[in-house]
């Protein structure tokens, strides 16, 4: 404890900083914009990609089965289904469900115009997503030429689910084939699919002729209690033919977000927006530190020629940025929280603050702030203990 | 109160002078624009000494200063301070010995958005082995000694030229120096608290063993002198190692002087 006093000083730093509480003020506005600019920069960013997983995530599964030849899920290939019996052969594995995937053309139904809708072709009895009240409903998809229509699709493909709820009979033309609404889900829409639907394997084959006998786009494999997912998924690759790619339900969602980070833009664009928040707020912190060091370059001096060492001097200035980098930090946070729920309710893209951005960006403006000081530090060196007398 | 100050922390008597020039040559400037400042001073200073530096404007005073108190790089000659020979010494070096130091400021440097009591307690916070509050309540003594208990807590844009002096000097002793070097410390102060701060640092001196070198113009503190050293042209005209002049005729002569000029 005694120790603690020792080393407790005058809180130097702060009083520098609160000293002039317009320029404190102007200095926060800024970092805090910056943080601002990063988050919603970054909070886009990893929207967008995470929305291009958003039925991924539903899946019931702790391995997935992809054809190799797959780039995307707007362009599954084919496999053969026989290698998820193969897959039983393993102790570990406890049951699959094959599953068909494509994009096909909907017709919306009161404008008549056509559009592309992710449709998933599965047996009515497996289990396909985690949400168990999908098990309730899938039942009526043993009826051939029923679907189950998303209900946050995007508005262009009808008002299905209005009129669904309404009781009105639901048909339309599904990849120029008569389909009846039978039910409705909540899945989203994701990246490569304003819109999703659900059907039994043997209509998805009826709307989609041309698929080849015993070929499925996904094998999701579920694994028994207490199974190492990685494991399992690196003996199923030794066991598996190279007809077949095996990922765990993580790497699966990464395949399809690389997909889409490797062939758009997007990461690009705004991952420099969040630069760009972090030069101008370098630039900002800059400022200030830099003029608050050159007005106080006297004391400084004064400070060094009573003994002070110059690594206290550059601790100050430091702690400066420290406390910069925290007060900036704080409002940042709270209205990137306000914007983030603006976006989603005007765009329903998934856009969440989540631990992992929070701290990305606090060690952006940490960096930021840090960086800024050690280059007002230069400054210091200016501080001639000889000029005060 | 100035008493039980002083007697914080007894010195040892230091077996060695204070301050030791020998041949001290200084320059500002270089080629055709070379002036020196500084020309082959020798003076000693022993702990509890207090040493007047006086001498017209421009001829060296303040150059002396800088050089005695390990602020400056010195060109050539020797000083020696606490047996430190400043010569070729490392900035490390300049530094620590800068804790030994008290410099009290014709600007009195203080920091601005500190109060009083802070100002003088980043002099106490060099102290090791001091914890936090005895550091502030060191500060609180000093600024007491100096008639500023009524201002611990006011800023430096709330008091006084004076006042400002005296929070300078409360800092400067503060940090308990074995060298005290003061740049007309009484200017701005009027005669009673002149007299008052001249008597402390006297004081410090007889009680501490804390060498005084000061810089001044006032004619009024000249008694409190053991020596006065006239200064001309980067010379030591009196009252250095040469002519160690001690009377009392001569403090009046020089004191005189002072006022006239």
């Amino acid at each position: 404890m005694s120790g603690f006093w020792q080393r407790c000083r005058i809180p130097l730093a702060w009083l520098l900083l609160t000293r002039q509480p317009a320029r404190l003020a102007v200095a926060l506005a800024g970092i805090a914009f910056a943080g601002i600019l990063m988050f919603m920069q970054l909070g886009f960013r990893d929207g967008l990609f995470d929305a291009s997983v958003t039925v991924h995530k539903l899946f019931d599964a702790d391995l997935v089965l992809m054809s190799p030849r797959t780039m995307s899920s707007i362009g599954m290939a084919g496999f053969p289904r026989r290698r998820l019996v193969q897959v039983l052969a393993d102790p570990a594995v406890r049951g699959t469900t094959p599953v068909h995937w494509n994009l096909m053309l909907w017709r919306n139904p009161e404008t008549r115009r056509t559009r592309s809708i992710l449709t998933i072709g599965f047996e009515p009895g497996d289990p396909l997503f985690s949400d168990p009240s999908l098990a309730a409903k899938a039942h009526v998809l043993n009826q051939q030429g029923r679907v189950l229509f998303d209900e946050r699709s995007r508005p262009e493909f009808g008002p299905i689910a209005s009129w669904f709820r309404q009781g009105r009979t639901v048909e339309t033309e599904v990849a120029g084939k008569r389909v009846r609404v039978a039910g409705l889900v909540a899945l989203g829409p994701s990246f490569g699919a304003d819109g999703n639907m659900l059907t039994s394997r043997e209509t998805f084959l009826r709307l989609m002729p041309n698929t080849p006998p015993g070929s499925i786009e996904l094998g999701l494999i579920r694994l028994r209690n207490g199974s190492d997912p990685l494991q399992v998924a690196e003996r199923l690759r030794q066991m598996l033919p190279d007809d077949v790619s095996v990922y765990t339900k993580q790497g699966f969602e990464e395949f399809e977000k690389n997909y889409w980070r490797s062939s758009t833009a997007i990461g690009f664009i705004f991952t420099l927006g969040a630069a760009m928040g972090f030069i101008v707020g370098c630039v900002i912190v800059y400022q200030i530190l830099y003029s608050d060091v050159s007005d106080h370059l006297p004391e400084y001096a004064t400070l060094m020629a009573m003994g002070y060492r110059l690594i206290n001097l550059l601790g100050v200035v430091a702690r400066e940025g420290l406390l910069l980098a925290v007060l900036g930090y704080l409002p940042a946070w709270v209205a990137g929280q306000g914007l983030y729920a603006l976006v989603r309710s005007g765009t329903k893209l998934p856009v969440y603050m989540n631990h992992e951005r929070s701290l990305l960006v606090f060690v952006l403006i940490l960096a930021m702030c840090m960086g800024s000081a050690a280059m007002a530090m230069r400054k210091l060196g200016d501080a001639d203990p000889a000029e005060i007398f | 109160m100035l008493s039980s100050l002083l007697a914080t922390t007894p010195r040892p008597v230091a077996p060695e002078p204070s301050v030791q020039l020998r041949g001290l040559n200084h320059w500002y400037g270089s080629g055709s624009n070379r002036r020196q400042v500084i020309q082959g001073v020798d003076l000693t200073i022993n702990p509890g000494e207090v040493v007047l530096l006086t001498g017209p404007s421009g001829c060296g005073k303040t150059t002396l200063l800088t050089l005695v108190g390990a602020l400056r790089q010195v060109m050539e000659g020797s000083v020696r301070v606490f047996g430190l020979e400043l010569k070729g010494s490392t900035r490390g070096q300049r530094q620590q010995l800068r804790r030994s130091i008290g410099m009290i400021f014709q600007g009195h440097n203080l920091l601005r958005c500190l109060s009083a009591e802070q100002n003088v307690q980043m002099g106490a916070d060099l102290l090791p082995d001091l914890g936090y509050r005895a550091r502030r309540d060191l500060a609180r003594e000093w600024l007491r000694a100096v008639g500023l208990e009524d201002h611990l807590g006011k800023l430096p844009h709330d008091l006084s030229g004076g006042q400002k002096q005296r929070v300078a000097i409360a800092r400067a002793l503060a940090a308990q120096p074995r060298l005290l070097l003061a740049d007309e410390p009484t200017a701005a102060l009027d005669s009673r608290t002149g007299r008052e701060v001249v008597d402390l640092l006297k004081g410090l001196a007889r009680n501490q063993d804390c060498a005084v070198l000061m810089v001044t113009h006032d004619p009024r503190i000249l008694d409190i002198a053991d020596r006065v050293v006239r200064m001309e042209d980067g010379q030591l005209i009196d009252g250095g190692d040469g002519e160690r002049l001690w009377g009392a005729h001569r403090l009046a002569d020089t004191g005189r002087e002072s006022a006239e000029g």
